[in-house]
């Protein structure tokens, strides 16, 4: 019995041992991401680093006031919704299309996309925006934008969209609903949380994009993620600035990730667990 | 009147034929800007291969296979393969391994396992050069606070990125760190969905965990597993926001992978034929592991 106790009590204790060593690298770097932000230059660069320190808002002050960071959110932000919306318009019937008629050769060209390089895509993109003068334009990025978006939308909602009841739908059309209209008015509504998911995935990824902007924006349509790189790229490091930025871009991503958590995978796994 | 009824008529029959052909006209919009923006830059690609052209100098000048036998013979193109192999190798099965074993633990429910599960995938969604630029700032061999750490419990420092032998290792670290989560979420998935049967007849024969997890966990899960890697080398073969931000493939060509030198020699030198050429020799890469890890996978899972 006692014996039976101790095993108990070991296994509590190695399970919260577990807990911390999963928890302590991505909470690590987070946090430092932050104090990182939160302290003045000279701190930053100062051996031994500081761990307990006045913090100061002062990096996010001149990260909004010198490197007009408040406009690169916005291309961002911008960017990403136009992005996501069209994905939303064209990649659900087309989703629902191939959940329920099984049509693979269009899956095929979902994977095909997933698997090419992006620098394939980039360089005749380039090449065509730079003959039409439209380089640094929300039109470029968000065209390209859609290379990542819309395939993942289709992929996600196939996976939502094959496991919705099939009955629901066929009650609708003997009322007398249209095929377009039983889409809209019955099998959407049901699958507002998969759409949702979907967007939120959709939009993360998108505000995540870094390659395509590096080329494709200029000053103009600059997105956050080349616009922190460019904190290093002028010779000398703003360290300060850097975690400034980088704590203002990556908590939006990181509080929609945490309310999407648990249907993401669903969708992620796309036939992964049911073959 | 009458007019009104001819509209009404017409419409119904737009919308019967609409109707009929759903099949076609739900999908065909996107098909239609999915082969705009996806499929002809492909085919533009595969012609600039059989090319020679600098980006805003003349026009692309055909030379048949040139580019291949260019890459057959360019040192870099073959550090890239090595430093690829080597990168993707060493990232993809820790994370695997890594991935099944926090899944295990995940899947027995505990007190609190909800939220660490919660922080423990933060990392997932995080932006990438963001938390790249990040750990460059940690892992910087004189300030940074892990060699502080290090050294404050005794262990020699490191010089991690600034050295020819430490940078893929500590790139594979970096990348383990942010994507293991997206490989335990698909396995816990996984493990959730497995049958019980097998579990109970095997505690009946008084089987241990090690026999339970070797002989019908593993077996059971393969399936799953190869689905997560496959999935996962989609984007590890084509690494490039981590690389670029914290060594831009140094030092020297030292953390270049092949699609690192491909973007470098596309946007680098605008050699738009040779980088193409280096880019179908990516894409084949990344379409012959998946075509293979499929393969495995329907074994796996006819079993």
């Amino acid at each position: 019995m006692a014996k039976n106790r101790t095993a108990k009590a070991l296994k509590t204790i190695l399970f919260y041992a577990g807990a911390i060593a999963l928890c302590a690298p991505p909470l690590f770097v987070f946090v430092w991401m932050i104090m990182t932000g939160l302290k003045t230059g000279v701190q930053n660069i100062s051996y031994p680093p500081e761990f307990i320190f006045m913090p100061t808002l002062e990096n996010f002050r001149a990260v909004f006031e010198q490197y007009n960071f408040f406009h690169y959110l916005m291309n961002s932000l911008i960017i990403a919704t136009l992005a996501t919306a069209i994905s939303l318009v064209l990649g659900l019937p087309a989703a629902y299309s191939i959940a329920k008629y099984r049509q693979g050769k269009i899956g095929i060209l979902i994977l095909i996309a997933r698997m090419t390089p992006f620098v394939s895509y980039l360089l005749p993109w380039y090449i065509i925006f730079r003959y039409l003068k439209l380089i640094d334009s929300y039109s470029a990025l968000t065209v390209t934008h859609l290379i990542i978006t819309m395939p993942m939308v289709i992929w996600l909602m196939v996976s939502f969209f094959e496991s919705m009841p099939g009955e629901l739908e066929d009650a609708a059309m003997i009322d007398g609903c249209s095929r377009w209209q039983s889409f809209l008015l019955i099998v959407l509504p049901l699958m507002r949380n998969g759409i949702a998911t979907s967007a939120i995935m959709a939009f993360i990824f998108s505000w995540n994009q870094f390659l395509f902007s590096l080329i494709l924006s200029g000053p103009q349509t600059k997105t956050v993620p080349v616009a922190v790189y460019n904190f290093i790229s002028y010779g000398k490091i703003d360290w300060a600035g850097i975690g400034a930025a980088a704590t203002l871009i990556v908590l939006p991503v990181s509080i929609f990730a945490f309310f999407v958590r648990k249907s993401i995978v669903q969708g992620l796994t796309m036939g992964a667990l049911k073959d | 009147m009458g007019e009104f009824t001819e509209m009404t008529a017409a419409f119904s029959a737009i919308s019967r034929f609409v109707d009929r052909r759903q099949r076609f006209f739900f999908p065909a919009p996107a098909v239609a800007v999915l082969f705009l923006i996806i499929v002809l830059p492909i085919v533009f690609n595969l012609y600039l291969t059989f090319t020679k052209w600098t980006v805003g100098l003349g026009q692309p000048q055909f030379i048949g296979f040139d580019n291949f036998v260019e890459a057959f013979g360019d040192e870099r193109v073959w550090n890239g393969v090595k430093v690829m192999v080597y990168f993707s190798g060493a990232s993809l099965a820790l994370e695997l391994f890594l991935g099944l074993m926090i899944a295990l633990y995940f899947n027995r429910a505990f007190r609190g396992s909800e939220a660490v599960q919660a922080i423990y995938i933060i990392p997932f969604a995080a932006t990438p050069v963001a938390v790249a630029l990040i750990w460059r700032i940690m892992l910087n061999p004189e300030i940074g606070v892990i060699n502080y750490m290090l050294t404050s419990i005794g262990l020699p420092p490191g010089l991690w990125v600034s050295s020819e032998h430490m940078v893929v290792p500590t790139l594979v670290m970096v990348d383990v760190w942010k994507w293991t989560p997206m490989i335990t979420l698909i396995v816990l998935a996984g493990l959730k969905s497995l049958p019980q049967d097998p579990y109970e007849a095997a505690r009946i024969d008084g089987a241990n965990p090690l026999q339970i997890f070797w002989y019908i966990t593993l077996p059971l899960i393969r399936p799953v597993l190869i689905a997560a890697l496959m999935l996962r080398s989609l984007d590890n073969l084509k690494e490039f926001d981590m690389i670029y931000t914290i060594t831009q493939g140094g030092p020297g060509i030292a953390s270049e992978t092949l699609y690192l030198y491909s973007y470098n020699v596309s946007f680098g030198f605008f050699k738009a034929g040779y980088g193409s050429a280096l880019m179908v020799v990516v894409f084949l890469v990344v379409l012959v592991f998946n075509v293979l890890m499929n393969r495995l996978r329907r074994d796996a899972s006819a079993v």
